[in-house]
């Protein structure tokens, strides 16, 4: 093991031994007082962003333990956006537990293995190591989507959460092994170069490589693989959900872009109408099924498969040559802008919830914006930016992935992109509705570290739908590497 | 600084300003919200005032322009913060900051709860639509237009009737199913021309790929003028609205969409304005008569005012297409015309709504008698909706009939006389409905006692109506300031449209 190979995990190894110290830690921590172990985990993932920030400047990519590790601009923002999500889910969770009596300090650790997971996807450019990091970052949510216990419907949901996570585990591994069987390779480079001086149209390695995005399809709430989200969503604690559907889908969508972006452009031709149909599919199916939701939790998990179909449409264009590099940022800046609004809409939703599993129906909002209006103010911002509207970054999220699709010649995808869009500002709406126009108690507890990442969120995605140069620089230099 | 402290970044932002000062004032001081929200409007006026000082009229092109980079995607996407006005946008974004001052002073009574938020989305509003007439880069001209959505959204669905939820719906998710549609031509537009400005656009869009992208954009403009048949949004957005968003709604937003068409749709598309102008003209004609016709029915005030917003919006059509000076100028005029005359309609039955908390003309009868200062204002205003010599609306309207008739010529966009023809029908429709609504109200005996002992206007809504009325007579009597403003740019247009007949033959 050499330095660099060091220095490119370094990182995760940092929250990964933190995680591992924090369960020890907590053995010493009072019952009553496992915030404590809260605030540590969050100084976990402050030291590890400090960590990244120092590894980032000795000059990236580093591409260590034989190119099975790249550590490179691309993984460094992704990193950045698990560790907001996982320092979100945190701040969420103080409070949280303890009012619905699951303060339990191994929540804590299990969220700092699954955002070591997160990260480990980021910069995985192996097969092995993406189906380790796949797997490194499932295991702790199974459990933590059961953590509300002996809750029927929280077991429910990691039951659901496993049977079907594990099955798609299986399929990416299968996948995997055809490409080995096609290339004689896992790492991605090796198949980039096996696929240059083979038959690109083998059909092993066309099986592989549809295999392989069953499995990623599956992380990511794509259709025809999202039919476990609403319940699991639904059923999960809702911080557990939030922290979820953010941080899995970022993980999902690292892994799916790097692999396809960088291992399989040869074989675009194949995948990128696929992509593009899923995503058509993605958006209209979950945009049309959330309309019928009265739950708020159901409601936002059929809203984060649309939007999964939206990164998705970005992807079309990755296949294509010089837009690839376009097609990526145009990814990641979504995936950021889908990070601040939503989370900050969940974090809205634990605000208005009375107990778990009580007070998540749409008509609960009912009177917020009367009681409450700096909250029903945000989540009105949430609703307008998830809806695509400026100026908020959610719509200049969209106008990005909708450029890389025309861009790319996909028009109709565009199209369903735009008239999806529509569809959905009907039940974000009803939402903005119920706050302000329905009479009602409109009861929320907002205590100070939930209204804090609600403040932080709404404004960030106010400000980022007017200035999102800083934002989309990032997502530009994060490129550089990975198409080198 | 040079771009923030710019004529027209100040008079879009100023109500800004208010917003920020409104989120800091508790919200029990009502007064003092509404003194802040009346001077913050007022004060946008009178900077709008400035930018009429510092407007060149003989100069047909851009003017007072801000131009600033803004967001830049990769290496060849550039949107920028691009402001500017030409002699019609100078009007329009006259007629929005004189309009919205009034609607605020005469919600003065008649919104109650919620002030604070009435006044922030209203002065939000102010911003959007603004913007919108300024706005010069195609993105931003975007982002302003959508986000004129939102307050209008908002002020109808809180403080609207009983049936304002299904209204607030109806209305956001018609003018946004148009609105999508342009931005995927916008999206192509930066695409294949390679930038967004407005300006740097011009004569630049082939002429193979114009009919869709005029189309896209008719498609957001339609919805918003309404052009029939897509206008079923109007009447329950109207009728739900608090007065003063009727007023603004009629006003204002209604002109978003002609100016839409105006600046985009003839400026961007001429060769295709061409071959689409007859078959809009037909719709225009059809708007025209359609709205007459279902407005003489109407039992309600402000439904009928609301249908007759369809019909007057379809003359304006008629003159935009008719692609002549002629036209285009009564049309711009008309816009104008419009947004006194039916704001004040509109006004004039929030008034009487606030005294009966009805607007059924059956319940009404022998009002002159009871209230004479309120009969002779809405007798005004009613004359000139419906285009009385010497009042406003007679100026706009002949002058498109006279576009409209230029038009039918042989070579002309029509091709026809019939248009000119069924529309000057139109004129005389108007002046059946208005009458009847007029006579039904006003005339006679007093035959309801709930109405013998109403109140006649106080000081507050005489202030309301007065700016109107001045307007009202003075572009009926002397047209010419209005007319000497936009010609330049007008006829400039006109040249391209021009042009584009000479590149279809």
């Amino acid at each position: 093991m050499t330095t660099s190979d060091f220095n490119a995990i370094l990182p995760m190894f940092t929250l990964a031994g933190w995680a591992c110290l924090l369960l020890l830690a907590d053995l010493w921590i009072p019952k009553t007082r496992k915030a404590i172990t809260g605030w540590l985990a969050l100084l976990g993932l402050a030291v590890t962003f400090g960590v990244g920030l120092l590894v980032s400047r000795l000059g990236l990519p580093i591409v260590a333990f034989n190119g099975m590790v790249t550590f490179d601009g691309f993984a460094n923002l992704l990193n950045l956006i698990v560790l907001f999500t996982g320092a979100a889910g945190i701040l969420m969770a103080l409070d949280y537990l303890k009012k619905n009596n699951i303060e339990r300090g191994e929540f804590y650790p299990l969220l700092l293995f699954a955002i070591t997971g997160m990260m480990m996807m980021a910069s995985a450019s192996d097969l092995i190591i993406v189906f380790l990091a796949l797997e490194l970052l499932s295991i702790p949510l199974y459990v933590l989507a059961g953590f509300a216990r002996p809750r029927a419907d929280s077991e429910e949901s990691a039951m659901k959460y496993f049977l079907l996570g594990a099955f798609a585990s299986g399929f990416f591994v299968y996948g995997v092994a055809l490409t080995y069987g096609a290339t004689q390779t896992t790492n991605l480079q090796g198949v980039v170069a096996a696929i240059t001086s083979a038959s690109a149209t083998d059909p092993l390695l066309l099986a592989g490589a549809a295999l392989i995005l069953v499995g990623l399809s599956f992380k990511v709430a794509a259709v025809p693989f999202h039919m476990w989200t609403p319940d699991v969503y639904e059923g999960a604690p809702t911080v557990v959900t939030a922290f979820m559907s953010v941080g899995a889908k970022a993980g999902g969508f690292a892994a799916l872009l790097r692999v396809f972006f960088t291992a399989f452009p040869a074989l675009s031709a194949d995948w990128v109408p696929v992509v593009a149909i899923v995503s058509a599919l993605t958006m209209t199916l979950g945009n049309v099924v959330a309309i019928a939701q009265s739950s708020i939790k159901r409601m936002l998990a059929y809203s984060s498969i649309a939007h999964a179909g939206y990164i998705l449409m970005a992807a079309v264009a990755g296949g294509q040559g010089r837009l690839s590099a376009f097609a990526a940022s145009a990814a990641l800046f979504y995936l950021m802008a889908y990070a601040l609004m939503n989370l900050g809409a969940w974090a809205v939703v634990i605000a208005v919830e009375k107990r778990e599993g009580e007070g998540n129906r749409i008509e609960d909002f009912a009177g917020l914006g009367a009681t409450r209006p700096g909250l029903a103010l945000a989540m009105a911002v949430f609703m307008l930016s998830l809806t695509g509207l400026p100026p908020t970054v959610g719509f200049i999220g969209k106008f990005y992935v909708f450029r890389a699709a025309i861009d790319a010649g996909y028009m109709w995808l565009a199209l369903v992109g735009v008239i999806t869009s529509l569809i959905s500002a009907f039940y974000y709406l009803r939402v903005i509705m119920v706050m302000w126009m329905r009479p009602g108690e409109g009861a929320a507890t907002l205590p100070r570290a939930l209204g804090f990442v609600v403040g932080v969120t709404a404004i960030a995605t106010f400000l980022l739908g007017i200035v999102p140069r800083p934002v989309m620089e990032m997502a530009e230099r994060a490129l550089l590497s990975l198409f080198i | 600084m040079d771009v923030l402290f710019a004529t027209l970044t100040v008079v879009t932002f100023f109500p800004v300003l208010g917003v920020i000062v409104l989120l800091f004032t508790p919200k029990e001081q009502k007064d003092t919200i509404r003194w802040i929200a009346v001077g913050a409007s007022l004060i946008t006026f009178l900077l709008s005032l400035v930018m009429l000082i510092q407007f060149n009229p003989n100069d047909p092109g851009m003017q007072l322009v801000v131009r600033a980079p803004w967001i830049q995607i990769g290496s060849n996407w550039n949107m920028e913060f691009h402001l500017g006005i030409d002699g019609a946008s100078l009007l329009l974004v006259l007629l929005t900051t004189f309009l919205t001052p009034i609607a605020i002073f005469s919600s003065w009574t008649a919104v109650e709860e919620r002030v604070k938020e009435y006044m922030i989305f209203f002065l939000l509003l102010e911003v959007g639509m603004v913007g919108v007439f300024v706005a010069l880069d195609l993105f931003l001209f975007y982002v302003f237009w959508e986000f004129s959505l939102v307050p209008m959204y908002l002020l109808v669905g809180i403080w609207g009737g009983s049936n304002r939820m299904y209204a607030a719906i109806k209305f956001f998710l018609y003018t946004m199913a148009g609105s999508i549609l342009m931005l995927l031509a916008i999206l192509w537009l930066g695409i294949n021309v390679g930038t967004f400005s407005y300006t740097d656009m011009l004569g630049k869009v082939p002429a193979a790929a114009q009919g869709l992208l005029f189309l896209a954009f008719a498609a957001a403009f339609a919805i918003k003028v309404p052009v029939w048949p897509l206008h079923s949004w109007l009447p329950d957005a109207h009728v739900e609205a608090p007065t003063a968003g009727s007023v603004i709604l009629a006003g204002v937003l209604l002109k978003l969409g002609t100016y839409g068409f105006l600046r985009f749709n003839l400026g961007l598309f001429p060769e295709a304005a061409r071959q689409y102008a007859p078959a809009i003209a037909v719709l225009a004609v059809i708007g025209i008569i359609y709205g007459a016709i279902v407005s003489y029915p109407q039992k309600d005030v402000k439904k009928l005012v609301a249908y007759s917003s369809v019909s007057h919006l379809g003359f304006v059509m008629l003159g935009l297409f008719a692609l002549n000076a002629q036209g285009i100028q009564g049309a711009v005029l008309q816009m104008i015309n419009h947004g006194l005359s039916t704001g004040a309609l509109f006004l004039l039955v929030g008034m009487i709504y606030e005294r009966r908390h009805t607007r059924e003309l059956a319940q009404f009868g022998g009002l002159w008698k009871v209230m004479p200062l309120y009969g002779t204002i809405m007798l005004i205003v009613s004359l000139s909706s419906m285009g009385l010599p010497g009042l406003n609306g007679f100026v706009g309207e002949f002058a498109i009939l006279l576009g409209a008739w230029g038009a039918g010529q042989p070579g002309g966009p029509f091709g026809s006389y019939i248009y000119a023809a069924l529309a000057s029908l139109g004129v005389i429709l108007a002046a059946v409905y208005m009458l009847w609504m007029f006579q039904k109200m006003f005339l006679g005996k007093v035959e309801n006692p709930a109405n013998e002992g109403l109140a006649d206007l106080n000081w507050r809504e005489v202030a309301v109506m007065v700016p109107l009325l001045i307007m009202i007579f003075w572009i009926g009597l002397y047209p010419a300031p209005f007319f000497n403003l936009m010609s330049p740019a007008v006829n400039q247009l006109v040249q391209v449209l021009n042009g584009a007949a000479v590149a279809l033959r």
